[in-house]
Parts: C-alpha cells; sequence; structure tokens
C-alpha cells in the first residue's frame, strides 16, 4: 500500500486507530475492513485524471486533515422489518458495491461502524422505511478539536421476493465535514421498491455517496435522488437489471453558489426484457458547476431492453457550467434506448407574461424555476415527503431568485 | 387629462423599426379600436404598452395616468392598471393557473393598497367570474394555458381581466379563435366592464367583433403609423371595401388569411 501513499493523507493514522477500537470484532469483517482499506491506499483519492472523475476534482476533500466519527443515526421502520443476522450480513455486505475501481466505496468498508442492515420481509408495506444520517456540528464535545469530521455510513437492505415497501434516506448536518456514504439494495425477485434520496448536507459539506442496487427477476426499483445541498457532492448509482425487472432512476439537484454537484449513474441491463426511465433534471444558478454522467448499459443478453433517458438543466446565471453525458454501450441488436439532454434558461415570454400581470420578477423567475422541478417532486408517492420536499425547493429557490 | 398619451413612439425589434411614429390619445370611458393589416405593427404596440422588452423604444414618449409609462417595469404597468390580452397567451406548465391567478391578484391589491384576499374570498371572486365567462373550473387547476384549446386561451385572457379590474385594457385579436357563442360570451364580458372610469384598445380584424363591443374611436394601423381614425362607422367601410378603400397594399398573408 505504497503507491498512492501521498494521496492518502492522514488516513493510515485513523484506521490504526479505527481498527484498534474495534478489536475483536467478528473476523470477516476485520478481514473486511482490512482488505478494503488495502484497496483504498492502493489507488488513493481520484484525480481529474480518471475519466470518471474528470470534471470533479476532490482535491479539497484529499486535503483536508479529518478526524473519523461516526454519523447520528435516526431510524423509523414499520414493525415488521428486521435486522439483518450476522450471517446474512457476512453473505451481502460489500457483495454490490465493488471497492476495486472506488476509492471511497473502499473507505466507507474500511471505516464500517455506522451501519444500518435490514431485511424487509414478504408483504406490502405502505409506511416508509426512514433512515436519517446526521453530522453534528460538535459532535465530539471537545473544544480542542477543530478538525472536520469524516463519517461512513452504510445500509445494507434486503427485501425479499415479492415483498413492497419504501425506503427513504436523508443525509443532513451543519458546518464542515465529510458524509462518505455506501448503500447496498437488494430487491429479491417481483419485489417492488420506491426509493428517495434526500440529500440535506450544509453549505460546506462534503458529500461522496455509492448506492449499488441488485434487481431481481420481474422486481420494480424506482429512485428519486434530491442533491439540496453540500459544497462538493458526488453520487454514484449503479442499478443492475435482472430479467423482466424494471428501474426508474429519477433525480433532481439544485446548485448555488460555488457548489458542486456530480451524478453519476449506470443502469446494467444485464438480461431481457428489462426497462429502465432515467429523468434528471437541474438547476443551476451563482458560479456552480454540475456533471451529469448517465450510462446506459446493454449486455449482449438483454435482448428487448427498452430504455429512456433524458437529462435537463436550467441554467440561471452565465457563470455556472453543465457538463452534462449520455454514454451508451449496447452489445444487444433488439434494443430500444434513448436519450436526450437539454440546457436552457427561463423562458423570457413566460416572464413576461408574468410580469404583464403584476408578478414581480423576482417572484415570476421564482416560480418558474419551482414549475421546472415540480415535475420531479410530483413523482413523490410518499405525501409528508412531497410536502417537505417542496418547502425545502421554495426556501432555495427564493434564495435563488435573490441571489 | 387623457388616461393614455401616446406621443411619436418609434420602436424597433432587432435592427427593424416597426412602429414608426404612433400618436394616439384615449380617455377614460372610452373604447378604441384599431384594425390593420398583418404585419403593420398592433400586436407591437400592444406589447410596447405593456413593457416587453423585446422590443426597443427608439423614440417618443407615452404618458398614463400622468405617469412615464416607459419608465415602469412591465410589472409595475400592471399594477397601475394596464392589463394586456395577448394575441398568443402563453402556455406555463408548472405553474396552475390558480395559484398565478392570485399571485398576481395580490400583488395588485397591495399596490393599491388594499388587503389580500384568504383563500375563501378569493375562490368565491373567481368562481363568479368563471361562471360568467362559463369557463369550466377544472382549468383552474391546471397549468396556465398549457394544453387549452385556443378558444379556451382567450376565455382565460378575459377572465383574468376581469378578476384583476384594470383600468387600462388592452385586447389584442381577442376574437380570434373564437367560436360564435363564446364570441359573444367573451363581448358581454368586456361590455360588463366598460365604465367611466376604464378605457379600452380593442385589436381586431373583423367588425362581427365591434357590432358586439361598439367602439367610440377607430384607428387604422399600416406600416408602423395610424393612417386614418373616425367613428364606428369606419370599421363598415373597412369590411366592406378592404384596406384597399384607404390606398394600403394588404400583405399577401393577409389577403391568404380570410
Ligand atoms: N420578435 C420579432 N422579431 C422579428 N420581427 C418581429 C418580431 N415581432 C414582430 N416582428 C415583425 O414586426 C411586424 C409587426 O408585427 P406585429 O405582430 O406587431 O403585427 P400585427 O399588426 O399584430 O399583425 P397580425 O395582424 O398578424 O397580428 C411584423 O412584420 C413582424 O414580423
Ligand atoms: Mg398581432
Amino acid at each position: 500500500m505504497t503507491a498512492a501513499a501521498e494521496q492518502i493523507g492522514n488516513w493510515l493514522e485513523l484506521f490504526t486507530g479505527h481498527a484498534a477500537r474495534h478489536e475483536g470484532a467478528e473476523p470477516w469483517l476485520e478481514k473486511l475492513r482490512e482488505n478494503a482499506f488495502a484497496r483504498f491506499a492502493e489507488q488513493g483519492f481520484p484525480t481529474t485524471r480518471d475519466e470518471e472523475w474528470r470534471f470533479t476534482n476532490v482535491a479539497p476533500i484529499a486535503r483536508t486533515g479529518f478526524r473519523h466519527w461516526h454519523a447520528d443515526r435516526l431510524i423509523v421502520t414499520p414493525f415488521a422489518v428486521e435486522e439483518l443476522s450476522e450471517e446474512e450480513c457476512e453473505r451481502h455486505l460489500g457483495r454490490y458495491a465493488a471497492i476495486e475501481q472506488n476509492a471511497f466505496a473502499a473507505l466507507n468498508a474500511a471505516f464500517l461502524c455506522t451501519t444500518t442492515a435490514i431485511k424487509v420481509p414478504r408483504g406490502v408495506f405502505t409506511e416508509p422505511i426512514e433512515i436519517t444520517y446526521e453530522a453534528g456540528a460538535d459532535v465530539t464535545g471537545d473544544p480542542n478539536e477543530t478538525a472536520p469530521v469524516a463519517m461512513h455510513p452504510r445500509t445494507l437492505i434486503v427485501v425479499a421476493p415479492g415483498a413492497q415497501c419504501t425506503i427513504v434516506e436523508t443525509y443532513k448536518g451543519a458546518g464542515k465535514y465529510f458524509a462518505n456514504a455506501v448503500t447496498e439494495i437488494v430487491a429479491g425477485d417481483g419485489a417492488v421498491i420506491d426509493h428517495y434520496k434526500v440529500q440535506l448536507e450544509s453549505r460546506e459539506a462534503f458529500h461522496v455517496a455509492t448506492m449499488q442496487v441488485a434487481v431481481g427477476r420481474s422486481a420494480s426499483f424506482t429512485t428519486h435522488n434530491f442533491s439540496l445541498g453540500g459544497a462538493l457532492v458526488r453520487n454514484d448509482i449503479g442499478v443492475t437489471l435482472a430479467e423482466g425487472s424494471d428501474a426508474t432512476v429519477n433525480g433532481l439537484y439544485l446548485v448555488n453558489g460555488t457548489e458542486h454537484v456530480d451524478n453519476h449513474t449506470v443502469i446494467d441491463h444485464a438480461k431481457p426484457h428489462g426497462t429502465s426511465h432515467e429523468l434528471y433534471k437541474g438547476i443551476l444558478d451563482g458560479h456552480s458547476i454540475a456533471v451529469f454522467n448517465g450510462r446506459i448499459l446493454v449486455r449482449k443478453d438483454a435482448q428487448k431492453t427498452d430504455s429512456k433517458q433524458t437529462n435537463k438543466n436550467l441554467v440561471l446565471s452565465d457563470d455556472a457550467v453543465i457538463d452534462t453525458k449520455p454514454e451508451l454501450q449496447i452489445f444487444a441488436d433488439d434494443v430500444r434506448c434513448t436519450h436526450g439532454a437539454t440546457i436552457g434558461q427561463l423562458d423570457a415570454e413566460s416572464l413576461f407574461y408574468m410580469q404583464s400581470r403584476g408578478i414581480g420578477k423576482a417572484q415570476a423567475r421564482s416560480l418558474l424555476t419551482q414549475a421546472f422541478a415540480q415535475d420531479i417532486v410530483d413523482r413523490i408517492k410518499v405525501p409528508e415527503l412531497r410536502v417537505r420536499l417542496e418547502e425545502v425547493l421554495s426556501e432555495r429557490l427564493h434564495e435563488h431568485a435573490n441571489y | 387629462m387623457a388616461l393614455l398619451e401616446i406621443r411619436d413612439l418609434h420602436a424597433k425589434v432587432g435592427e427593424r423599426e416597426i412602429l414608426k411614429g404612433i400618436d394616439l390619445t384615449v380617455a377614460a370611458g372610452e373604447v378604441h379600436a384599431i384594425m390593420g393589416p398583418n404585419g403593420s405593427g398592433k400586436s407591437t404596440l400592444a406589447q410596447v404598452l405593456s413593457g416587453r422588452e423585446l422590443y426597443q423604444v427608439t423614440g417618443g414618449q407615452v404618458t398614463y395616468d400622468g405617469k412615464d409609462l416607459l419608465a415602469l417595469p412591465p410589472e409595475d404597468r400592471a399594477r397601475e392598471g394596464v392589463f394586456l390580452a395577448f394575441q398568443y397567451p402563453v402556455e406555463i406548465p408548472g405553474v396552475s393557473n390558480m395559484y398565478f391567478l392570485k399571485a398576481a391578484l395580490n400583488t395588485i391589491r397591495k399596490h393599491r393598497n388594499l388587503p389580500e384576499l384568504d383563500a375563501m374570498d378569493f375562490l368565491g371572486l373567481i368562481r363568479q367570474r368563471m361562471t360568467a365567462m362559463n369557463m369550466d373550473e377544472t382549468l383552474l387547476n391546471r397549468p396556465v394555458n398549457a394544453g387549452f384549446s385556443g378558444g379556451e386561451k382567450k376565455r382565460n385572457e378575459i377572465f383574468q381581466m376581469a378578476v384583476l379590474e384594470p383600468r387600462l385594457a388592452i385586447l389584442d385579436e381577442t376574437d380570434s379563435g373564437l367560436d360564435i357563442d363564446a364570441l359573444k360570451l367573451v363581448a358581454a364580458g368586456v361590455n360588463a366592464m366598460r365604465s367611466a372610469e376604464r378605457a379600452m384598445i380593442v385589436v381586431t380584424h373583423y367588425q362581427r367583433l365591434l357590432s358586439e363591443i361598439v367602439p367610440d374611436y377607430v384607428h387604422v394601423l399600416a406600416d408602423g403609423r395610424i393612417v386614418k381614425s373616425g367613428g364606428k362607422e369606419l370599421a363598415l367601410e373597412l369590411e366592406e371595401g378592404g384596406y384597399a378603400v384607404l390606398g394600403i397594399q394588404e400583405e399577401a398573408e393577409a389577403v391568404g388569411q380570410r
């Protein structure tokens, strides 16, 4: 573990301390951590020379000397949801989110501690499973400790065949910190999962998240990813489809000031008759930067795949930058795949129409911007969540309008 | 003093001059009709009066209620009582008609030092205005004009006018796209709003609207200028003889449209 040693900062030190604290854990877990740290040390943090990180420079994270801490976790689940057994954890943990090409996922595994590992039994659960990870500004209570904290929330959810459930992951916090999350979801055959990730980190936070989902045969997985905060945000979402399964991968990102958000998604059609729909919308203001990279992979076996990807961006200032790139890799011949990306501004005619009715320019801009986002918000099936997001959005968009 | 005084108004879009010196005086209580061939500048005049930035005013003055109208941003003109019923109402997906109208009404009321209407009073008011316009209530919950038929859009404009109660209403071809019953309904809606305090400028190509909304004056706009003004009988003359009686060449597209 020397190749990239200069790129791993104080992480070896942190890891040694962490390992010492968790001595006596299950051997498989210890092995997993050790191996993960070795993978991280080999790779080091990615640089913009890596194709996958061309537009996102993580030097601000790599340069910072963090303290290790655990996130405060709040979890509310329907009654029948249970913790996974040790054995099940061993079987599933780290099986989906690969660490060989993902230094952040490796780092998360090396520091495993705030882990949510649950299983959803067969049944229809309308009450959502709500998991919230929060970073406190002053977590140790030690006034001499001024270094920002790094935490590695980990979520593993195994959904039984035929089960139907809703999952809401929320990330938030105050001040400067680094949340490095990994979520693995296993959807059994015929399961129906409605997943939401609400990222409400502070404006100074670093947030890197990997989500890997294995969708079983004829199962349906829907996810909505809301990126509403953070100085530097990167989401890597990977969904692997089995025969006849369906994925909806939607997202909304809102960036302002000097914020940077990067969404990378990979939808892997491994087997025939899969369908996927992807719609990401972004609103950019100030000097912000957004990156969207959506890869659709249709493997040789995956005949009759039907896939559609759309990325729409609303750019409110001259200084914001969007890099959007669809990547279709199609190895089957009998498939239907479409993609499209748009970058636009607020419509001058619509603005004038509103002003001509007495609505002030700032309000007209914020109404039109909200209308752009509404399309995604309207797809939220959890009413309380929809209301909460509408509130946050209207607050944030008001800030945009007055920027 | 007249409510609206336009003096030698010039405006261009890009490098092209469209209004080439308009003079028009409109007093409160009057209804003025503006006719003229396609492309003569009628909509441009209407949009310039409402403050569309796309059109650059290159000369002249407009005084409205004693104020320099051209110095006001569009929203302030609306708050001062200027209303434009668009020839092509704009679709705004994602903003509900109801929300839009409530935001508009309350900013205007605030400007007039009236209290904002609460949800109940607002609903009461718009229900009453909708019934008058024979509009389907479901249109309220739909996004502004999105997917409305041509006639529904035009009725929606007049409905908005009835709710916002302007002092100067400019109706740009509100009759186009309306069926005969809707035309009567819209005309009745407009007539109901005629009052001694309110002035209207009605842009139209057809006498049939003007036999419903009888104007006090008729003006003919051609190539960016008002070339003839008269009473309501001028519209009848034009209906019979076309613009040729005034020696105006109609643009080919205008002929094609009839
Ligand atoms: N945004 C624009 N860009 C370029 N030309 C324009 C623009 N707006 C108007 N024009 C031109 O200005 C002229 C006047 O247009 P305007 O819409 O005012 O005509 P109008 O009298 O309302 O015609 P109609 O009876 O067809 O509605 C036309 O030749 C039109 O093409
Ligand atoms: Mg016109």
